[in-house]
């Protein structure tokens, strides 16, 4: 499933485009950012409530095929622009980690 | 001398910029094709001692070198020291500040990160000094 794919089945609002053909691998849920880096498999779609610069190193570090933040929860100024910089897909959801990651989950 | 040599100044408490030195080393590394596993466990190790530096040490500076066979970093800073090494190695300790866990950061998986993905990590303290760290990874 691509991450455009992903994007259309759960209504997910893109807050950056990168490559949405990009394919996920899998899905992390989680916060802590060491926890993520260290954790999370390249091609992941990773579930957060963090939208700070810090989370879109460690989705570039951890080569993260999307970052969907849960919740609502809101994408910094800068961290938009890193994001643009770095190539990183942005997006967003009201929906929680659970949820996003079970409909995920479902269809992988 | 090394195939290639990198240096980068980190900036302190600048988190806006940390993770700059490991995505340019990330960048290289992949220009030279090196397996993207191995370029993973390079990049984090560097990150976590980025991110130390700005939290811990008002920032500091990175050498890389890199070489067919292995990539070599050295993080120097002139920070407070740690003053218990064995106790900082523990996963989930932390001196991380509130406003620092904040962020995302102050797990306390710092230290431990760069040991799980490196083949050799040597740390030289000194209260009042500072702190180098001598990393390998074997490629």
């Amino acid at each position: 499933m691509t991450v455009q794919e992903f994007a259309e089945m759960q209504n997910l609002t893109i807050l950056t485009e990168a490559d949405l053909t990009r394919d996920i691998g899998g899905g992390y849920c989680g916060d802590l950012l060491s926890w993520v880096m260290s954790r999370a498999q390249s091609d992941d779609c990773w579930f957060t409530v963090m939208g700070n610069v810090n989370a879109i190193a460690v989705s570039v570090l951890a080569d993260c095929a999307c970052i969907v933040l849960c919740e609502n929860a809101p994408l910094d100024e800068d961290a938009k622009k890193k994001a643009e910089q770095q190539g990183v897909n942005v997006l967003s959801s009201s929906q929680n980690a659970f949820a996003l990651a079970s409909a995920l989950g479902a269809v992988l | 001398m090394s195939l290639i040599e990198l240096h980068y100044d980190v900036p302190g408490d600048d988190f806006t910029r940390a993770g700059e030195a490991s995505g340019d080393v990330k960048r290289q590394l992949k220009q030279l094709g090196f397996d993207p596993a191995k370029i993973r466990n390079v990049v984090i190790a560097l990150y976590e001692g980025e991110i130390n530096m700005v939290i811990h040490a008002g920032g500091g500076e990175i050498d890389v070198s890199i070489d067919p066979d292995c990539i070599r970093m050295v993080l120097r800073d002139q920070g407070p020291g740690i003053p218990d090494v064995a106790l900082a190695m523990q996963e989930g300790y932390s001196t991380a500040p509130d406003n620092v866990r904040a962020l995302g950061f102050g797990a306390g998986m710092g230290l431990p990160n760069i040991k799980k993905y490196t083949n050799d990590m040597q740390i030289e303290t000194e209260i009042g000094v500072g702190t180098t760290m001598y990393l390998r990874v074997d490629v």
